[in-house]
């Protein structure tokens, strides 16, 4: 029955999130003084060195309003946005590249997103967890404060900053890998998947670089207090090992709110993830909303927004779904 | 620019919600050495930057002050940049203003997340469900996408108060969470029934009882709040979508960046803001972990 009490909440927060989530990306623009569509009216009338008339120009606004959702009031709009969002997966389309589906650009770019993001928070999560574990343990002794030391200095720099540290290290000052790396589009042969993977190397290092920090941080604390407790003696005076004890008392019990602490996080690790394909030119989410700030593309930038929302809130869910399967305290309530 | 009026002073506001009293009679106990190495960075940091502008020989923000790309010397100790600008003045401002609008908003941030915490975890039931619903809302929702929509709808036409502002609005939600959970175990002590007994109403427990016992925690919470807005801003600068004609640690990153500083052999102008905001969130965080520590270390709980 605890597993699906659990389960049944869990879903509900999912849900809330998603619905609060897309309203506060429906709601932001329209509370804001700024009309997309007289920008893009602006944008065509330069091209066209104003040589439109008011009938066209008024001709064209109702156009780009039933093309964007702007017609009838507020929660006509809402509605219909809901729906275009949650059964469609529609966004209209893009703004530079017309005609070009904003559902179909998010698409391509979620697989590069997805892949480097996962394999980096991952092996950031497993390593840190592990030296955390270490330095949590032995906290006693004096090596294992040089393994908190990593930790944190790692921790308080920001994504950009190791970015940018990294490209310059590793890329100027011993030139492993190119300054501006290229991702080939297309079918993906041998040699591309090689060079994709190459030049992925220096966002991944980026990524797991900020990732590791914080996890040994945690992971010690937790590691240091787990280690304290009486059943952890227990093991030691019944003749485990310190291997034994190290894993299987403090890390399985200490790994339980590390698992919840990625859920929360998330939200964070995939913020990161943008800068840093915003700053190496990953063709990701990232990229792709960079491009259509600059670019004033609304469209698209609504399209990755719901997509950010949607990806963050399922991880969230998938991770703490998983959780009952770690901890047999829920299981068995 | 009503942040540069405020006389906001980083260091003071640092130490002062410590009770005076105590901190008179004994204040060894707060001592260690994580504490003193990074109030020592804030110190130099802080003083440094707020004093130091008074004696710059021209707003550093203007361009073409100096001629461009000089190299280091006596007259500009890290030579000037390619818009030509001084890059020490350049990076002395741009600490100010970072520091400035970090204290702003975790002031901002730290009420909200008070209020929001403590009552939630206090008062309980329909009122801390729907609230905790919000604030994790708050927390799953990445934050850098929906500032991205709102840099690109007013780019230009903000002012480096308002990015502050949108950062409270959407930064609050983590301190709420952690200052609700110290409310909710504390809701359960024996000290808190007394009162209670005693015929004290709610806004009364919150306030004499439960505050000045999270106080500490409220005073980590800010300090990382610091850290968290300055980051977000400078994220936010750093791919154009701040003002980025104010000096910040971000700003300096996107000029450096967009005019290719690592190609053109300009070290100097990219690696000092690096070094700089390194220093300066070290500075911060162990500040951070040191009041946790001593604080910690007074409670008899290390």
């Amino acid at each position: 029955m605890g597993v699906l009490i659990y389960v049944a909440k869990r879903l509900g927060l999912y849900f809330a999130v998603l619905f609060i989530g897309l309203t506060i990306t429906f709601m932001l623009p329209r509370l804001m003084p700024i009309n997309p569509v007289d920008g893009y009216i602006g944008q065509i009338q330069s091209r066209a060195n104003g040589t439109l008339t008011p009938e066209a120009i008024a001709e064209m606004r109702a156009n780009l309003e039933a093309l964007y959702g702007l017609k009838g009031d507020l929660f006509t709009q809402y509605l219909s946005y809901l729906k275009r969002v949650v059964v469609d997966f529609d966004f209209g389309p893009s703004f530079t590249y017309y005609p070009a589906r904003v559902s179909t650009m998010i698409v391509n770019a979620l697989p590069w997103t997805l892949g480097l993001l996962l394999t980096a928070t991952l092996i950031a999560w497993l390593l840190g967890n592990m030296v955390g574990l270490v330095a949590g343990y032995f906290h006693k002794r004096k090596a294992a404060s040089v393994l908190e030391f990593v930790g944190i200095l790692l921790y308080p720099i920001p994504y950009y900053i190791l970015a940018v540290t990294v490209l310059l290290v590793l890329a100027y000052l011993v030139p492993v890998f190119p300054l501006s790396p290229t991702f080939p589009v297309g079918p993906i042969t041998f040699e591309k998947a090689g060079l994709i993977l190459y030049n992925s190397l220096l966002p991944g290092i980026t990524l797991v670089l900020a990732g590791f920090g914080w996890n040994i941080l945690s992971m010690k604390a937790l590691a240091v207090a787990t280690t304290e407790e009486p059943y952890v003696t227990y093991a030691r005076l019944k003749g485990a090992s310190n291997w034994t004890r190290m894993t299987r008392y403090v890390f399985r019990n200490a790994l339980l709110p590390q698992v919840t602490a990625l859920a929360l996080s998330l939200g964070m690790v995939f913020n990161g993830a943008l800068l840093t394909e915003m700053i190496f030119s990953y063709p990701g989410i990232g990229l792709i909303m960079r491009t259509a700030a600059t670019g004033g593309d609304y469209n698209v930038l609504y399209g990755a927004i719901t997509l950010s929302i949607l990806a963050v809130a399922t991880a969230g869910l998938v991770i703490d779904l998983v959780y009952p399967l770690l901890d047999p305290r829920i299981r068995h309530k | 620019m009503t942040l540069e009026s405020q006389d906001v002073e980083p260091s003071a506001l640092v130490v002062a919600p410590v009770p005076q009293r105590k901190a008179r009679a004994s204040l060894l106990w707060l001592f260690n050495p994580r504490l003193a190495i990074g109030l020592f960075i804030l110190a130099v940091m802080g003083l440094g930057s707020m004093i130091l502008p008074a004696f710059a020989p021209a707003d550093p923000s203007l361009q073409a002050s100096y001629m461009r790309n000089l190299p280091m010397s006596g007259a500009h100790w890290l030579g000037t940049n390619a818009l030509g600008q001084d890059i020490l003045w350049f990076l002395i401002f741009a600490i100010r203003n970072s520091l400035m609008l970090g204290i702003v908003v975790a002031v901002g941030v730290t009420i909200i997340a008070t209020i929001v915490g403590l009552s939630a975890g206090y008062i309980g039931g329909g009122f801390e469900r729907a609230v905790m619903l919000v604030v994790d809302t708050f927390i799953t929702i990445p934050l850098l996408p929906i500032l991205i929509i709102l840099g690109a709808l007013i780019r230009g036409n903000t002012s480096f108060f308002t990015v502050g502002l949108i950062i409270i609005i959407f930064g609050w939600a983590w301190d709420a969470r952690t200052v609700r959970a110290m409310a909710l175990s504390l809701r359960e002590r024996e000290f808190i029934n007394m009162a209670r007994f005693s015929g004290a109403n709610t806004v009364h427990i919150l306030v004499r009882e439960i505050f000045p016992y999270v106080s500490a925690y409220i005073l980590v919470g800010f300090i990382n709040t610091v850290l968290f807005a300055i980051n977000t801003e400078a994220t936010l600068a750093v791919i154009g979508l701040s003002k980025v004609e104010v000096p910040t640690l971000g700003s300096i990153i996107f000029w450096a960046l967009s005019y290719n500083a690592l190609f053109t052999g300009h070290y100097a102008w990219i690696v000092a803001p690096i070094m700089a905001t390194v220093i300066l969130f070290l500075g911060l965080f162990l500040t951070s972990t040191g009041f946790n520590q001593a604080f910690a270390n007074k409670r008899g709980v290390s």
